[in-house]
Order: C-alpha cells, then structure tokens, then sequence
C-alpha cells in the first residue's frame, strides 16, 4: 500500500511539473498588453524596458527555472492591472475559502442526493419515480449548463425573495449557486448508480438473499447498493472536475467573490500574472482531485490490485 | 410474470407451426413421399444465405423510433431554414441597426408585426440574428464533432493497434487527461484572437483525446478475437485490418459520441462567451445572442431577448442527445432482429 501511495504521489507530482512547464509556455504567448495597467499610453521603448524588469525577454528555459525557483517559495508574481502592484498569492488568500466551502458543500448536496435519487430508481425501475428521473437526467445532459444555470438564477431568485448580488454571510444565498452546482453531478450519480443497481439486481447472489426470504428493501439496500457504489467511487474524481469547473461560472454569475469569479474578471481586463496564476492553481486541483479519486477508490474496494492500477484511472 | 406468459406463448406458436407441418406431410400422397430426389444443381449451390445487411438493419431499428424520427426530421427542417432564411422576402440583416423614418434606432422593441421576435438593445432584428446564431453554433458544433472523430479515430486506432505507440500516447493521455478541459480551453482562447476559427481549434484541442482513448479500449478488447488473428495470419495489411475489421466493430459507439459532442460545442461555445472570449459582437451566435439576454436579466419586460435564443438552442441540443442515443442503439448490431 505504501509502495503504491508513493508511486501513485510521485507520479502526481511529475505530472504537475510537465503541466505547469506547457501552461507557462503557453502562457508566454499572452498578449503583452496584459502586463501594463496602461497600455496605450506607452512608448515602444517604455514597453520594452517594462517587458525587461519583468525578465520576459530572457530566454524560456531561464524564465521556466526562474518560475519554479519562485513557486517553490511561494511566489506567483505580481498582479498588475486587478489590483496593480499586489502579490498574486495576497489576491487569492481571501477568495480560496469561499470556493473551497463552495465546491464542498455542493459535492456534499450531490451526494446527498445523487445517491437516493439513483438507488430509488434502481427500486422503482420503469415505474413513475425512474421515468421522472431519467427524465431529469435526459434534460441536465442535454441542455447546457450555462443555460439552465440562468434559468436558476433568474427565477430562483425571485422564489427565495434573494438579490442578484452575493451576501457571503447570509446563508439563503448560499441555496441557490450551490444547487445550481450540484446539479451536474446528482445527473450523474443518479445515472451511473441506477445503472450499477440494475446490473447487480441480475446476479445470483440477489436471487439467493431473495429466496432466503430477505425483503426487497433489504436486499436494495444491504446487498446491491454496497455492491454497485464501489465502481462509482470511480467517477468521484471527473465529478470533482465537474464542480471545479462549474464554480468558474456560477460564481461569476452570483458573483460570489471566489477563484472563479475572480478569473472570469481577470480575463475580461487583461491581467496576465492573475489569468497565469490561477490557471495554474486550477491545474494543480485538477491533479489532486484525480489523485484523491484514485486513492479513494483503492480504499473502497480492497478487490482493486494495486500494483496493475499504475497510470491509468 | 409477464416473461413466463411470453415464453408461453412462444412455446404455443412452435407447437402450432409443428402440427401444421406434420399435417402437411401427412397429406401428401405415398407416391410423393417415397419417390427419389433428383440431382439439382441449383441447390447443390445453395448456401447458408440470410439478407441481413448491416446498415438496413440499423435504419429499420432507427425507424422504429418515433420520436428520434420525429426530432431528426425537425432538426434537419431547422437546419434547412437557417440556410434558406436569409432569401426569404423581407428580412432584416442580421447586423443591420434599424431605424424609422426620424432616425431613430428601434431598440427594444417587442414581438410584433414589424420585428418578429423583437429587436435588442441597439435596434437589431432578433428573428435574423437568432437564425444567423443557430447557423454558426451548429457550424461550430458540427465542425468540431467531425474533427474530433477524424483525429481521434485515427489516433485511437493506431494507439489500440499499434503497440509501440501506445506508452507513449498514454503518457500523453495522463498528462493532458490532467488539465480541466475548459482550462485549456479558457488558455487557448485567452491567447488567440476570438474567431469561429480559433473556438473550433481550442475545442479540437481537448476533446480529441478522449474519442481516441476511447476508441482505444475498444479496440484493445477486440484487437486479438480469433477473427481478427487469422487475418492477420492471412496476411491481411494492418490498415486493412483497422479499416475493414475494427471499425465497422464501433460504428455506434463512435456515433454517439459525435452525437454528445455537437451539443456540448454549443454549450462551451456559450460559456466562452460568458467569460468575455467569445466571438465578437457582429458574428452572432448563440453565445452571443444569450450573453446579451442575459445583460437584461433584470428587467422582466426584454426578457424574451433571452427566452427565445435558449428555446432554439435547448431544442438543438435535446434534438442531438436524443437522436444520437436513438441511433447508436440502433447501430449495435445486438439490439438487431
């Protein structure tokens, strides 16, 4: 188990280093406008002389070097255009928390629900509650997310008798962004476990607890849940994603002040050190989350071989 | 209960057609019965022969499928108005500010006679941008859906196939499998200038991948099924093998993932936009038309500038998930008579 863990973290780790060396490259494509809080004003030579102090006319691998030996202490850069002059990590210690307590409520609300709604319609297969559920399903897959989420807005809103502005310490307002995100991935438990359940109900270790004389309940939710919920641990980690990336747009839409709103804002004025650091941020998340999901799952079901499961999920 | 009833009735209609057959034979004359059977050339030639043909089939089940039939009809009439729209008498163009007679640009004007569906907030014609918008998403949506499926049939196929390729596509695969997909495709956007273009390759960029692990799994489970082994024993060339016997083998799994991809263009398209990357103003599209509703969201009296733009594109994307699902069942030849 050990031997794994470090294998699986080491793993991780040298992931991250490859995406942050293309992310940074990538980044040295951004336009240069995004470095000067006043862009038009300037001369070429003032630009130049700018572009100097901030070491991007050194060549990449030096500045790739340069920007590890700064990671390392902690150092993401100045913000230049947000809020000119103020370290990137400074911007981001007071906006992490709230998409932290965000994103964890909303996989707690998934899951809460998620799991009933699959379970009951496993229950209640091709009755009313599974036709309503797929249903359901049908219409979260298929419309996209950016559209029933103002719809949310729009008219949630005007039911709890909320504003349109974010109030952090009132937690009425906290209903509407984390259903919202939640949404998604109660789509997708629901689904998967339903689907799980019903190809579990046809093995025969069900018919023999039903000919013991189990009750149906009992035999839903004692033996075929506990069965069909370990290979859907498997897709905790793409549903982690899936709130991490839905977080960018509902908080920019609630204006939650978040790291997901705060990128869309940073985007939309240019601020490159800001747009560079939480992409990257977002990148190492996207890392972490797939690791947990990994190790997770490898705790669920002591069946899983750990020595086979290198390098893919 | 239900099943047992059927087996019965199954077990009914064999014994029937027995007893009818048996009848048969009784009735034919002793002299029919023991006469010898001549040589027949026609039928030493006779073969095992069924009709079955692959693609028929998958139509027929298709077909079967009301509302799929249903929905692809209506999909393939809106797809023919968005192109015919334009030559059609009296229409606005869609980027034209309309003015009335002092000069005066009609802004917000609401559903009526004059503007079908309305103008928005600088006087143009909402029906002519919606059915521009539609065009351009489900150029966008199409575009990157065929794309997608090209490269990443071709990659997965060679990935599945080929095994000297496989360590390092899956290092690939694990480094950009990493990244949140719309990571990238914020970067990509943020970096490039915003066209119709560019939106298609920064998607391109990401979903690729996935069609080609995919693809390549499948093939990984069938590469060494014994068919495939004698043709390779035959000496059949390797592409032929990929082309003639793997593929036709993922027809519809390939099918639905184009079919989930188109949608989920539309939406990325939209949340592109949201975010400020989007295409400019006076390409509309969806995205667009959309992001502008929303600006107005608090004023209850323009909201149709949201509404009608969501019903088209809800009902495009709907259309695509349904279609495609009613198709790939249709295409897997298990779910054949």
């Amino acid at each position: 188990m050990l031997k794994y863990l470090g294998k699986r973290i080491g793993r991780s780790v040298l992931t991250l280093v490859i995406i942050l060396t293309i992310v940074f490259c990538l980044l040295r494509l951004m336009p240069i406008e995004g470095y000067f809080p006043n862009f038009e004003k300037m001369t070429p030579q003032q630009i130049q002389v700018g572009l100097q102090e901030m070491g991007l006319t050194d060549p990449l691998p030096v500045q790739i070097v340069r920007f590890f030996g700064d990671l390392l202490q902690g150092d993401l850069g100045t913000s230049r255009i947000y809020r000119a002059n103020v370290p990137v990590t400074e911007v981001l210690a007071d906006k992490i928390p709230v998409s932290i307590k965000l994103g964890v409520l909303s996989m707690m609300v998934s899951l809460l629900v998620g799991l009933p709604m699959g379970a009951l319609m496993a229950r209640y297969k091709f009755r009313l509650f599974d036709k309503i559920g797929t249903l359901f399903i049908v219409c979260i897959q298929a419309i996209p997310a950016a559209v029933y989420f103002l719809y949310i807005q729009l008219y949630g809103t005007q039911i709890l008798g909320v504003g349109l502005l974010f109030d952090i310490h009132n937690p009425k307002y906290w209903v509407l962004p984390v259903l919202s995100m939640s949404l998604n991935n109660i789509a997708f438990y629901g689904m998967w476990l339903r689907r799980y359940m019903v190809d579990e109900s046809n093995k025969d270790y069900v018919k023999l607890a039903k000919a013991k004389g189990v009750s149906e309940g009992g035999v839903m939710f004692k033996h075929i849940f506990r069965n069909a919920f370990v290979p859907l641990a498997q897709y905790i980690p793409t549903a982690f994603l899936n709130t991490v990336i839905g977080s960018i747009y509902i908080e920019s839409l609630y204006s939650i002040p978040g790291m997901g709103g705060l990128l869309v804002t940073v985007i939309k004025k240019h601020d490159n050190t800001m747009v560079q650091g939480i992409v990257l941020l977002y990148a190492c998340v996207g890392v972490l989350g797939l690791l947990l999901g990994d190790l997770l799952m490898v705790l669920l079901d002591p069946r899983i071989s750990l020595g086979k499961k290198e390098g893919d999920r | 209960m239900k099943q047992f009833s059927y087996r019965h009735t199954k077990e009914a209609e064999l014994m029937n057609s027995m007893e009818a057959a048996s009848k048969k034979a009784s009735e034919m004359t002793e002299e029919e019965l023991f006469s010898f059977a001549e040589f027949n050339a026609a039928e030493v030639e006779r073969t095992g022969y069924s009709n079955y043909s692959y693609w028929r089939s998958t139509f027929q089940a298709f077909l079967k499928n009301r509302a799929a039939v249903a929905l692809l009809l209506l999909l393939g009439l809106l797809l023919l108005f968005t192109f015919v729209q334009p030559y059609l008498p009296g229409q606005y163009d869609p980027n034209m500010i309309v003015n009335d007679e002092s000069g005066m640009q009609y802004r917000n004007i609401p559903p009526g006679d004059m503007f079908l569906l309305g103008t928005n907030s600088i006087g143009q014609d909402l029906w002519a941008r919606i059915w521009a918008g539609t065009r351009t998403s489900l150029f966008i949506g199409l575009s990157v859906a065929l794309a997608e499926a090209f490269i990443g049939i071709t990659v997965g196929v060679i990935w599945g196939y080929v095994r000297k390729a496989d360590f390092i596509l899956t290092e690939v695969y694990n480094i950009i499998d990493n990244i949140p997909n719309t990571i990238i495709l914020i970067l990509i956007s943020y970096i490039l200038k915003p066209s119709v273009k560019t939106l298609i390759f920064a998607m391109c960029l990401t979903g690729w991948i996935q069609m080609a692990r995919f693809i390549r799994n499948q093939i990984l489970i069938i590469r060494d099924r014994d068919y495939n082994v004698a043709s390779r024993c035959l000496g059949t060339p390797t592409w032929r093998i990929m082309v003639k016997n793997l593929l036709p083998y993922l027809v519809s799994v390939i099918m639905l993932r184009m079919a989930l991809t188109i949608p989920a263009a539309i939406g990325n398209e939209v949340f592109i936009t949201y975010i400020g990357l989007g295409l400019p103003v006076d390409i509309p599209s969806l995205g667009n038309l959309i992001n502008e509703g929303r600006a107005l969201i608090t004023s209850p009296a323009l909201r149709y500038q949201l509404v009608y733009p969501t019903i088209i594109l809800s009902f495009v994307t709907i259309s695509f998930y349904i279609i495609g699902n009613a198709f790939s069942d249709a295409a897997d030849p298990k779910n054949h008579v």
